[in-house]
């Protein structure tokens, strides 16, 4: 398959892609070649239909995702965002990271659920900031230094979201 | 006999004509067929007119089988013969199931690895040959009524069964000789039958609720599109458990002690009755006569059954509340909330669902039908017939699916709630210099730890070529279909040789079971019969034979020469017969050999007994 992820979804490589056309486009590609199409067709054409629906899931569920998409773009331009020797953050970045996880240890031991949703709305907030930092970076400006920045905090910030989704998990049972 | 022409399933039909396909819910109460005719989904009845096919299976003496109401009436009477809620025990080993409460004789299979079983007189059964059964008689169903051959089914099962689950319903579906188009998850059913319905659009939950299952999941409509967002549940809570709750109130309020299999049978269809009475009225009269003569006569009022079940109720919030943080939606997101399975028609439920949507959830559609409903429409599609919808299922996997690392730790390789199909894979490498061997455990669920998840798996990847720690690599690939059902392979991919295996998970029945049990379907049932007493017959005779010869080697001190030598002789005699087709002469060994061990016994009782209390006061003593 020489066909990028944006290209497969007929859309321009970019930050800021047209969800809706995302959205409208992998319907179609699904409509046309899931597996449920070809139940009395040919093995050849099942085998097709199944790789086929398994790369355009994979595909979306990658530009879908901001960080995902971010991260995809930037590979395409031969810059990996997080590898084992470059993990440097800013340490302003990393002292809120660290008393971001304190909060939810706290909250965790105390219970506190309404600390935790008050986290979740301050990370959707900063995550919001970062998209616009993305869009600036790689849309705009074509920053690619400044956009890998941002994109490994956006991971971080993911990461985050999932750590405080297993603790209300916790908390709840 | 007439030689039958068979054609190959899909192939029978000409072009443009409609090919017979059917939607299966194969509930653990109820299950039903349906179909679509001229452009409408419809659940196909019996001869007497009953939809319903209560999931019941009863073995007969006779070694016939009986199937839904027939099976019922004799739940009470026969209750180890007659097996209920068999979808319960599907894919799952005895360790899973709570036993205590039912009134089977449960087998760990030896062939078949960690598939439950139970005994009956017509043999060990597992939950696919049951299930295999209803499914026959809903197949004959749909045959008869539609006048011709299926071309396949579309069997639904609850979102949240995992991978053991889905392969054991699919195993079923392969012994009652159906060809499975797809396995559909029940809500994602139920939303198409929704949805066409009512062309509908926006983000819907639908909330099912059956008797032994319990599944949540939130989709996404759009022009005939429904893609599941996240699904979540619990594949042991269902209507079965308030029943229970109401079986343990009558045995606790009469002080009854612990009853037989016939009273609990009945107690427990007491309560079912009970729970249903209970959605319309405000008490219920629970009254019958058990089997020592005690008589049973009580009143629960609803508001008493509503304390008795809030915290089943309650049960069901966690993994809604989980599903709705999945998609990261908000409640005020939700356009709609649809209720499905016998089970949602209680108040209570109902209340709850509400309550924790603000909106009042729709339930215009009959929660027994609707599912079977959904299905047909799938099958109808999926078999290649025309129809003025485009419609499309995205459907997700239920459970994460990962491999155990290093400390026994689950490392996820595919995420619950990726859209299907999907495949993952991850890279591994060997841990000693030299390594040529690797064992692969691959496991399903949330958990951290591997043994909080379900094992799946376990493969050894050999041959791999010796190399320094760290150098090699061994890419595993996961793989899910649109079943929901998952294949492993694996290949090194660091040498020029690419080595792959493809694994398909070792739980459930192989591929010679399957084999041996359609043949086996074919045989007569005469021959079927003298064929398993022989069986059994044998199984006993080399069951005492090991027994004895193991007494023997270490208590023989306690026989005298000759003594020893006349259990030696029956032993022998015993084993050239057990090697003899003759069944009954078997049995009179056996019988031979037990009296003939009966001194020897008592001897060997004495001197346990005798060593258990030996310097020990009557406090320490475990009795």
């Amino acid at each position: 398959m020489t066909q990028n992820y944006f290209e497969l979804f007929g859309l321009e490589a970019m930050f800021g892609i047209d969800q809706t056309l995302l959205e409208i486009n992998y319907r179609r590609i699904q409509s046309e070649s899931h597996p449920d199409r070809f139940v009395t067709g040919t093995p050849t054409e099942k085998l097709k239909s199944m790789q086929l629906a398994t790369l355009a899931n994979e595909a979306y569920q990658t530009l879908k995702s901001p960080a995902n998409r971010a991260a995809y773009f930037l590979t395409l331009k031969g810059i990996t965002t997080i590898t084992e020797t470059n993990t440097a953050m800013p340490s302003d970045f990393l002292m809120q990271q660290m008393e971001w996880r304190e909060a939810i240890e706290d909250a965790k031991v105390a219970k506190n659920m309404s600390v935790l949703d008050d986290l979740l709305t301050e990370i959707k907030q900063e995550a919001k900031a970062l998209n616009a930092e993305l869009i600036s970076a790689i849309d705009t400006q074509k920053d690619y230094g400044a956009a890998t920045k941002s994109t490994r905090k956006l991971i971080f910030m993911d990461k985050l979201t999932i750590d405080i989704n297993k603790v209300i998990e916790l908390i709840e049972n | 006999m007439a030689l039958l022409q068979i054609s190959e399933p899909g192939m029978s039909a000409t072009p443009h004509q409609h090919r017979l396909a059917v939607g299966i819910d194969l509930g653990t109460t109820n299950s039903l067929v349906a179909t679509v005719r001229s452009g409408l989904s419809g659940v196909l009845s019996d001869t007497h007119g009953h939809a319903l096919l209560p999931s019941v299976v009863h073995y007969n003496a006779d070694n016939s089988v009986e199937v839904g109401y027939e099976a019922q009436k004799k739940q009470n009477n026969d209750p180890h013969n007659t097996i209920v809620s068999a979808k319960r025990f599907m894919g799952r080993s005895l360790k899973d199931i709570d036993t205590s409460l039912l009134p089977y004789k449960f087998i760990d299979a030896v062939s078949s690895v960690g598939i439950v079983q139970i005994e009956t007189r017509a043999g060990a059964k597992s939950p696919v040959e049951v299930s295999a059964e209803i499914l026959k008689v809903l197949k004959a169903r749909a045959e008869s009524s539609l006048g011709g051959e299926l071309v396949g089914a579309v069997i639904t099962v609850p979102a949240y069964f995992d991978d053991a689950q889905r392969q054991a319903t699919k195993d079923a579906a392969r012994l009652a000789g159906l060809n499975v188009l797809r396995l559909l998850n029940e809500p994602t059913a139920a939303a198409v039958a929704y949805g066409l319905d009512n062309a509908s659009q926006g983000t819907y939950v639908i909330y099912d609720l059956g008797g032994g299952t319990f599944d949540i999941s939130i989709l996404k409509l759009n022009r005939g599109v429904f893609e599941v967002l996240a699904t979540n549940g619990d594949s042991a809570l269902g209507g079965d458990d308030f029943d229970q709750r109401i079986f343990c109130w009558i045995l606790e309020t009469c002080k009854l002690s612990p009853r037989n299999a016939q009273d609990t049978r009945l107690l427990l269809s007491k309560a079912r009755e009970a729970k249903e009475w209970l959605t319309e009225h405000a008490e219920a009269n629970i009254s019958c006569l058990l089997s020592d003569g005690e008589f049973v006569n009580l009143t629960l009022f609803y508001e008493h059954f509503i304390e008795l079940t809030n915290n089943l109720v309650q049960k069901t919030l966690s993994p809604m509340r989980k599903a709705m943080r999945d998609t990261g939606l908000n409640i005020e997101d939700i356009n709609g909330v649809v209720m499905v399975g016998g089970a949602t028609r209680m108040p209570q439920i109902r209340k709850t669902v509400a309550d924790f949507f603000k909106q009042t959830p729709l339930t215009n559609l009959d929660p027994d039908k609707v599912v079977a409903l959904g299905a047909a429409i799938q099958a109808n599609t999926l078999a290649g017939n025309k129809s003025d919808t485009d419609l499309l299922l995205l459907d997700v996997i239920p459970l994460s699916l990962g491999l155990e690392t290093f400390g026994g730790l689950a490392e996820k390789v595919i995420h619950r709630n990726s859209t299907l199909p999907v495949a993952r894979a991850q890279e591994f490498t060997t841990y000693k210099d030299g390594q040529t061997a690797m064992s692969i455990h691959v496991v399903q669920g949330e958990r951290e730890l591997v043994s909080d998840c379900r094992s799946l798996a376990r493969f050894e990847l050999r041959g791999i070529p010796p190399m320094v720690a760290g150098a090699t690599r061994i890419r595993v690939t996961f793989t899910v279909d649109a079943d929901g059902l998952l294949s492993v392979s694996a290949c090194e991919t660091s040498s020029n040789k690419e080595a792959n295996i493809i694994v398909k998970p070792s739980y459930g029945l192989s591929e010679d079971e399957i084999t041996n049990m359609l043949k086996a379907s074919f045989t007569s049932a005469e021959q079927d019969k003298v064929a398993r007493m022989l069986v059994e017959a044998r199984v006993d005779a080399g069951a005492i034979v090991e027994a004895v010869s193991a007494a023997l080697k270490v208590d023989s001190a306690l026989l005298t020469a000759e003594e020893k030598h006349l259990i030696e002789v029956e032993i022998n005699t015993l084993k050239n017969i057990a090697l003899t087709e003759n069944t009954d002469a078997i049995h009179q060994a056996i019988e031979v050999l037990n009296h003939a061990t009966e001194i020897f016994a008592a001897r060997r009782m004495d001197v346990s007994i005798g060593e258990a209390f030996n310097g020990k006061n009557l406090d320490t003593i475990n009795l």
